[in-house]
């Protein structure tokens, strides 16, 4: 791994400037960062609006409550986030509040309203993923070995090259942080939680220590103990009501084949950009060939080079915008549908409970014993199944609207994004051509 | 040092056809063409430094009035040779594949304008090496034949179906060896002499079968032997050196080095384009698949048409990319390679002129060793052995002469030859980038349309 001094070396980024992290400057880098952020979520896009004049505070209303990460430090093991609080809410103590919260806390956050009861009839926001850079710093390290045997030329443009590579990838972990916070602080119930309360308060660390392997394996062993009883829920239980069962089943099948999409749409962009860097080698070797040609040959050639050179930057960007809206749609949703899918489970427990109040119920009535205590148990067992349906059904509805409003303002944005790519390049293209022919 | 000049030739005349078996095919447009020499004479080709040629090859060799013929006039000539219809004869191990070649011409050697004949691979090989031996020692670049590639061949024999070979792979490996062939051919076609050799009249004309080449087969006895020939004539190269009096040739020898291992940087990048966009492709086709089977789930009818329909793009765009790897192979980096294989072939005609310039100091240092002779025997007053002395005195001067003036022939075609090639190889390059953009400005277009087509479905998700 590398460590942040020698980043700084290579990357003579932003970094020098910082003692060896990497820092987007606040709040302007960010308006790029919200921007991809909106494929998360569409109750979201609302919010846009006023993030993009976050210095206009006047701008709040009553009760409103506003999040955003205004500045992330990338340092050589974590990721540091500013969330930036504006708000109305007559809970907070400063309307205006700014805390550093790095992504172990963002975790705990997720997991103190996962496992709270009273929120067992909504969709939990799903988790971000965990900040990944080591794919790009990886690459910045055999950049480094490789330095020897390159020419200027070539390293300084890898060098450029990663850079963007390492920011894009550190924007997107930023927007999908902030995203997890928006749809947090836009629900009714969860922006008037506690815990997201202290969250954007509390000015000190909470506790929230990077997972140890020995929790990692602990929260391994939850996860197949979960998995166990979701099979052993949907056999043994069954639903009195169509719309959750069939729900179940779609969500189920639905998740599967979008962590299917994502990952064949990743390795898709991924092979795209080796494409992409393709056209670079080919650029270089005719650079260099131009060099060994004479007059108008030298010429041409160099000017070939200079054609698979921008046919590089224009298929990268291909693969990534393909990158950012389908992958990154339907990655969001892989989550999102297993956050679903999770309260359809939730569900099922609950009624797991109701069956067992009622059979209970049942039995003290045969005996004639604590019928009372069984009564209570289970009007209250009934009371808690019947309201977290209603509940459910709302969030699920939701969850369908989101999905299909996010899906259609991703995929729209893809085909303009496609149409503007094959665009540009088809236009340079017929320009070089002309340019070609005249100098042959 | 006797034994050792003397076994050369034979030796690098075998290198010469295997090296040249390496590459492929080289391209030679006919429009700008240098003259070819006329000086070439039946005397010459006799000497005994050249003896190891067979008299029937000497025969074959063409005239000194065939060539004028050629100079005269030939920008007004065309001469068009398609490769087609691949199909396999016989079964099994003895089986090989046939291609019809059809040639369409106004050259006035050839019998009719217009005819075709079948030819199988190993006849392409059979009449690349037949101009090798009558011609590399002139110093003319010999465009390459395709290499032999047996894993291929072998898949394709013993694949079952008897006419059409089925498999998309075998087809695929079918295509880029016609293909490789016709460029071949064409190139052979575009030089000046070799597209009137008679044997490539023959070649392309005649409706027998030709005599089966010998020493074509990869695995023969004679493949092995020149192997190892191969090897030893390889360090044979390296360690002579010869004094240079021609500038022009040190700097063409440093540009053709030059050239050769850039164009070898430019090759392996093509490689890589091609696998890349290749794999990408069939990724492509799986996002396809991915999202068909999102549609089918999808329970919101807008969104699911969307979907589909993006499966349905995804799925041209593979059509699409494997296309786009198409072009990057046969526009670009088999073009690339045939210029590694000519780069290989020149390489070869200058080796030529090295042993041609070895042959000729060999020469003058057995004249000068006779006239030491002569001149002893002159002192010593030896008349009995003077005249002898004096004949073989001849001899020498008359061979140092054929030796100069082979050398100095070879210098000056080699000249000639590389002014041809580098106008042609140029016109290539530029002609083949061009196209290659041209082919690249399609597929956009396609992308265009293609996105184009689906946009409307995606906005009308409600």
């Amino acid at each position: 791994m590398m460590d942040g001094t020698d980043e700084s070396n290579i990357l003579n980024s932003p970094a020098t400037n910082n003692g060896g992290t990497m820092e987007i400057s606040s709040p302007n880098p960010l308006a790029p960062a919200t921007a991809t952020a909106t494929n998360g979520s569409g109750s979201v896009t609302s919010l846009d609006s006023s993030s993009s004049a976050p210095v206009t505070p006047a701008a709040l209303g009553e009760n409103a409550l506003h999040v955003e990460i205004s500045d992330a430090l990338s340092e050589k093991e974590k990721v540091k986030f500013t969330v930036h609080t504006r708000t109305t809410l007559p809970g907070f103590a400063k309307k205006d509040n700014n805390v550093v919260r790095q992504h172990e806390e963002f975790v705990w956050l997720h997991d103190r309203i996962e496992e709270n009861e009273d929120y067992a009839g909504y969709i939990i926001p799903p988790c971000p993923p965990r900040p990944d850079f080591d794919a790009s710093r990886e690459k910045l390290q055999r950049l480094g070995e490789g330095e020897g045997n390159m020419t200027k030329e070539e390293f300084k443009k890898m060098k450029s090259e990663l850079e963007a590579e390492y920011l894009a990838t550190f924007k997107k972990t930023v927007a999908m942080h902030e995203v997890f916070l928006r749809r947090l602080a836009s629900h009714p119930v969860f922006r008037v939680d506690q815990h997201l309360k202290v969250f954007l308060e509390y000015d000190q660390d909470l506790c929230a220590k990077p997972r140890k392997k020995m929790a990692i394996f602990g929260g391994f062993v939850k996860s197949l103990g979960k998995t166990t009883d979701e099979i052993l829920l949907s056999a043994t239980v069954r639903d009195v009501n169509d719309f959750f069962e069939n729900e179940l089943q779609f969500l189920t099948e639905y998740h599967g084949h979008l962590r299917e999409a994502a990952s064949r749409t990743e390795k898709m962009t991924q092979r795209h950009k080796d494409v992409g860097y393709s056209h670079q080698k080919i650029s270089n070797a005719l650079t260099e060939l131009s060099t060994t040609e004479k007059g108008n040959m030298e010429t041409f050639v160099a000017k070939s080079a200079e054609v698979f050179e921008r046919i590089k930057n224009l298929e990268t960007r291909v693969a990534s915008d393909q990158d950012l809206k389908l992958g990154d749609t339907l990655r969001y949703y892989q989550r999102d549908s297993n956050a679903a899918k999770a309260l359809l489970i939730r569900r099922l427990r609950c009624l797991a409970a109701y069956e067992t109040a009622n059979r209970n119920l049942e039995k003290a009535r045969s005996k004639n014993k604590d019928v009372h205590a069984a009564e209570t148990a289970q009007a209250e067992a009934c009371e808690k199944f019947e309201s977290m349906s209603a509940c459910g059904k709302e969030e699920l509805i939701g969850f369908r609207n989101r999905r299909v409003a996010a899906f259609k303002k991703s995929l729209v944005e893809l085909s303009d994004l496609e149409i503007k790519h094959a665009k540009s390049q088809y236009d340079y293209l017929r320009q070089s051509l002309l340019a070609l022919k005249e100098i042959a | 040092m006797e034994v050792d000049t003397a076994t050369t030739p034979e030796h690098n005349r075998e290198f010469a056809d295997v090296d040249i078996n390496n590459g492929s095919v080289s391209g030679a447009s006919d429009e700008e063409e240098v003259p070819a020499p006329g000086s070439v004479t039946l005397e010459q080709e006799n000497d005994l430094f050249v003896s190891a040629m067979t008299p029937s090859e000497v025969h074959r060799r063409i005239s000194a009035s065939n060539l004028e013929e050629v100079l005269t006039d030939d920008g007004d000539y065309f001469i068009q040779i398609v490769i087609s219809d691949p199909q396999k004869v016989g079964d099994g191990m003895s089986s090989y594949l046939a291609y019809k070649v059809t040639t369409k011409t106004n050259i006035p050697k050839f019998k009719r304008n217009e005819f075709s004949t079948l030819r199988r691979f190993s006849d392409f090989l059979g009449i690349h090496d037949l101009l090798v031996n009558k011609y590399l020692r002139m110093g003319r670049i010999i465009p390459p034949a395709p290499s032999k590639n047996i894993i291929g061949s072998t898949k394709v024999k013993m694949s079952p179906q008897q006419t059409e070979p089925g498999t998309p792979i075998n087809q695929e490996w079918i295509e880029i060896r016609r293909a490789a062939l016709e460029r071949f051919v064409q190139r052979t076609a575009q030089h000046p002499v070799l597209r009137v050799d008679l044997d490539f009249i023959n070649f392309l004309e005649s409706d027998q079968e030709l005599p089966r080449a010998v020493n074509t087969s990869a695995l023969s006895g004679a493949g092995v032997i020149r192997l190892f020939n191969k090897v030893g004539e390889t360090v044979n190269k390296i360690t002579y050196k010869m004094d240079e009096n021609d500038p022009w040739f040190d700097d063409k020898i440093t540009e053709v080095e030059h050239l050769d291992s850039n164009l070898q940087k430019l090759s392996s990048a093509l490689k890589s384009l091609v696998s890349s966009r290749r794999e990408l492709s069939v990724l492509t086709g799986l996002v396809a698949k991915s999202a068909a089977m999102l549609s089918t789930c999808e329970e919101h009818t807008g969104l699911s048409r969307a979907l589909s329909n993006l499966a349905d793009v995804e799925e041209k765009i593979e059509l699409l990319r494997s296309e786009q790897a198409n072009s990057d192979f046969y526009i670009l980096a088999e073009f690339v390679k045939d210029y590694l294989g000519l780069f290989g072939a020149i390489k070869c005609i200058f080796h030529e002129r090295v042993k041609a310039f070895q042959n000729w100091q060999y020469a003058q240092m057995q004249l000068s060793k006779r006239r030491e002779n002569r001149g002893r025997f002159e002192l010593a007053n030896r008349a009995d052995k003077l005249d002898q002395a004096q004949q073989e005195v001849e001899e020498w001067q008359g061979k140092v002469q054929r030796c100069q003036q082979q050398f100095d022939d070879i210098s000056a075609e080699i000249k000639r030859e590389m002014e041809r090639f580098e106008l042609s190889r140029v016109k290539d390059f530029k002609a083949n980038i061009i196209k290659y953009i041209e082919v690249q400005m399609a597929h956009q277009q396609q992308i265009i349309s293609y996105w184009e087509a689906f946009a409307p479905f995606a906005r009308e998700i409600v």
